[in-house]
């Protein structure tokens, strides 16, 4: 009997080395897309040694849109000069993680990123003061590094614009163009006329406004900045700790013309993906998709041309609209290491400074990461871009980045789930208003 | 064997005792003493004594999702452990096929929580869409059936597995002799095959009692606890008090958080294990 017991033993802790085996099988997946890239990273960390010395860069990339981009110059400044350069991309929403991961290691990146004072809180003991360097040098401006204090801790590397992507070609079947739309009140009339011949024109107005994670920030965000950043012009500040809200009710006209002129039911955006937006868009479902000009790569890629793109501005009914340009600032600022070796300081600092002043490295960043706010920047053909600069050039005020004062990651995510449930019918307006005022002075008060 | 064993069992025990204290021992303590830190990185710790403590101990959203997570284990406890029981019963006894079903039943052991989580969150949320209720993000009551059924689909066959194990090592003449005294099936179930099987049953419930209280995966996946935290169990609460807030304090916090989470597992589970074992049999 105690032999038969004891097998049944055995086995029991067999099946359950086996549920070790999954349970670590499983973990590996959460941070599959990081494990694939440190996988090129331990290669490349293989073939460091030869060049010891000389230091090293890695760095820990935040967009995965340029990832393919990065490895391929980061292998060409390798050939060229030897210095070998490791570019690890974090999987989308996890570069805190990542970045917290990665940095206590020996091989720790010597450059990473930030979004801006919020997200320099966490990281600025690891921040190198980049003040006098060559890369700090190139910048055209001073407004585009990150200080803290006197310190020059990060460097922004690109400038970026959002606003209403429009298929001008279904606009024109719809009849209307882009000049019919110069305020929210235009924009409405439009929305709500193709929504009422939706059925004949074979499309809707707006691509899905999807709360999924993918998608989210677009609206809890990028859409909230508009109210904050009118708050802000009003009272004449560039950041506060208590939210007054003055300019919600227009943040309510762009969520509810979204939410009810779209290709699906406003109880189904909870679930709809960042790719199901933009293959909406691009297979032509919808007129209108709020996104960046990150985007264009990406649309282009699936057969978009030129022709059937515009930007237009985001209209909330707020401010002088006829003044009002596209969305346009930065979330992205280079960080170096601090606790890094010199050398490999150094070579970072060259690294980043032969990226804005070569002709190779200026043509990787003006074709996929967009403009740059450096001396010898290439110019773009990356048309939201150009949208911008011809909003810009007719006299129209960008609306600045403000969204890089919320409070936390936190704060986002109670705006979004309010509105997620005020979309669905579940929850009421009050409590996207409740999460955006009260949410915003609780959780500067935790800081 | 037994000379066998005195003899080598330093070649048994110590790759494991080493694994034991790189995997678990070390990265515990270190934990422990960051509980009382505030800190970026592991690396640039300061003390700052009980703050954190008193902190995870008065945050409400820590103490409702304690209660989510008491309510979701208690739960798929009875359900999983039922179920599985009830298989295992059903494929014990002489049916066609009873080995295809077994690995079939196994099978979704061996996927991954967070690609279930996403599977299951597209597939309830088609149902869900076509019946017209709100989707599993909006309403945590839903959202925790979801992940019930998510853990159970995944579970089952695994503490199936045990119980198999289990009902297979009654001595057949324990049986014979019942049905010879003329006990009826359910006499024998409840008389004969329940007490022979309790240390599977220890073995089982504890294994879903702790995995019902450090769920992650599937809760991430499945409803990354929307709305608004309601459907969030404490891994997640802890993982979000890590990363979604800014500033070194947070860390500290959700340091913790997880040690107190870490004791109130390891004391759920004794309790557990000692209310089981004191019912078990010698045969």
């Amino acid at each position: 009997m105690k032999k038969k017991i004891l097998s049944a033993v055995l086995s029991v802790a067999m099946v359950s080395a086996l549920l070790v085996g999954c349970g670590s099988s499983a973990t590996t997946e959460t941070a599959a897309p990081a494990a694939d890239s440190a996988a090129t990273a331990d290669g490349a960390e293989a073939a460091a040694p030869a060049a010891t010395g000389e230091g090293q860069v890695y760095y820990l990339n935040f967009k995965p849109e340029a990832d393919e981009a990065w490895q391929a110059i980061a292998k060409s400044y390798t050939d060229q000069t030897g210095v070998p350069v490791t570019v690890v991309t974090a999987a989308s929403g996890t570069y805190e993680e990542t970045l917290s991961a990665e940095i206590i290691k020996d091989e720790a990146p010597t450059l990473f990123q930030v979004n801006g004072p919020v997200g320099l809180a966490n990281w600025t003991d690891y921040c190198y003061d980049l003040k006098g360097s060559s890369l700090y040098n190139e910048l055209t401006s001073d407004s585009f590094a990150l200080y803290d204090g006197d310190e020059v801790k990060g460097i922004a590397y690109v400038i970026e614009s959002y606003g209403i992507i429009t298929n001008v070609e279904l606009l024109s079947q719809a009849g209307y163009t882009v000049d019919d739309i110069k305020s929210f009140d235009d924009l409405k009339k439009v929305a709500e006329d193709i929504t009422a011949r939706s059925s004949e024109l074979g499309f809707a107005a707006f691509t899905s406004a999807g709360m999924d994670g993918s998608s989210d920030w677009r609206f809890k965000t990028h859409l909230a900045n508009l109210p904050i950043y009118f708050e802000y012009q009003a009272d004449g500040i560039d950041t506060t700790d208590t939210i007054k809200g003055s300019f919600l009710d227009n943040y309510k006209n762009v969520w509810d013309l979204y939410i009810n002129n779209a290709t699906c039911a406003p109880a189904d955006l909870a679930s709809k993906t960042g790719d199901d937006a933009e293959n909406e868009f691009a297979d032509g479902q919808a007129v209108f998709y709020q996104n960046g000009s990150w985007e264009y790569a990406n649309l282009t890629g699936k057969g978009m041309t030129d022709d059937q793109l515009a930007m237009i501005p985001i209209y909330t009914g707020a401010g002088d609209e006829a003044n009002q340009g596209l969305c346009t600032g930065t979330e992205n600022y280079w960080c170096v290491n601090a606790e890094a070796s010199e050398e490999d300081i150094q070579a970072t600092i060259d690294f980043l400074t032969w990226m804005v002043t070569s002709e190779e490295g200026t043509k990787m960043l003006a074709d996929t990461i967009g403009v740059i706010p450096f001396k010898n920047a290439q110019d773009t053909t990356n048309l939201f871009v150009l949208n911008d600069r011809d909003y810009t050039a007719a006299g129209k005020t960008p609306v600045s980045w403000n969204f890089t004062t919320m409070p936390s990651e936190e704060w986002k995510n109670g705006v979004g789930s309010a509105l997620t449930a005020y979309a669905a019918g579940t929850g009421s307006w009050d409590d996207v208003v409740a999460a955006f005022v009260d949410g915003w002075a609780s959780e500067y008060a935790l800081k | 064997m037994e000379r066998a064993i005195k003899k080598y069992w330093p070649v048994f025990v110590l790759p494991t005792l080493a694994a034991f204290c790189i995997g678990f021992l070390y990265p515990f303590c270190q934990g422990l003493y960051l509980s009382f830190c505030k800190f970026t990185t592991i690396k640039k710790a300061s003390f700052v004594g009980f703050k954190n403590y008193i902190y995870a101990l008065t945050d409400g959203a820590f103490w409702h999702s304690f209660g989510f997570t008491t309510a979701f284990t208690i739960c798929s406890t009875l359900l999983i452990n039922v179920l599985a029981f009830s298989i295992a019963l059903a494929l014990t006894s002489k049916i066609k096929g009873s080995n295809i079903f077994r690995t079939v039943f196994f099978m979704p052991n061996l996927i991954g929580g967070i690609v279930l989580g996403y599977i299951w969150q597209i597939l309830l949320n088609c149902v869900l869409s076509l019946l017209e209720q709100p989707l599993l993000a909006l309403d945590a009551t839903l959202g925790f059936w979801g992940l019930i059924i998510l853990l159970c689909w995944q579970q089952i066959g695994y503490m199936m597995i045990i119980y198999i194990a289990g009902l297979q090592s009654i001595p057949k003449d324990y049986l014979e002799a019942a049905k010879i005294d003329g006990a009826t099936n359910l006499q024998i179930l409840f008389r004969v095959k329940i007490p022979n099987v309790m240390p599977s049953i220890t073995i089982c419930t504890f294994l879903t009692i702790t995995n019902g209280f450090k769920l992650f995966d599937q809760n991430l996946a499945l409803t990354g606890g929307e709305p608004a935290h309601a459907s969030e169990m404490m891994a997640l609460n802890i993982y979000n008090t890590f990363y979604s807030r800014t500033g070194p304090q947070w860390k500290g916090y959700g340091q913790a958080k997880s040690v107190i989470f870490c004791l109130m597992v390891i004391m759920i589970s004794l309790v557990q294990l000692k209310a089981t074992k004191s019912r078990e049999v010698q045969q």
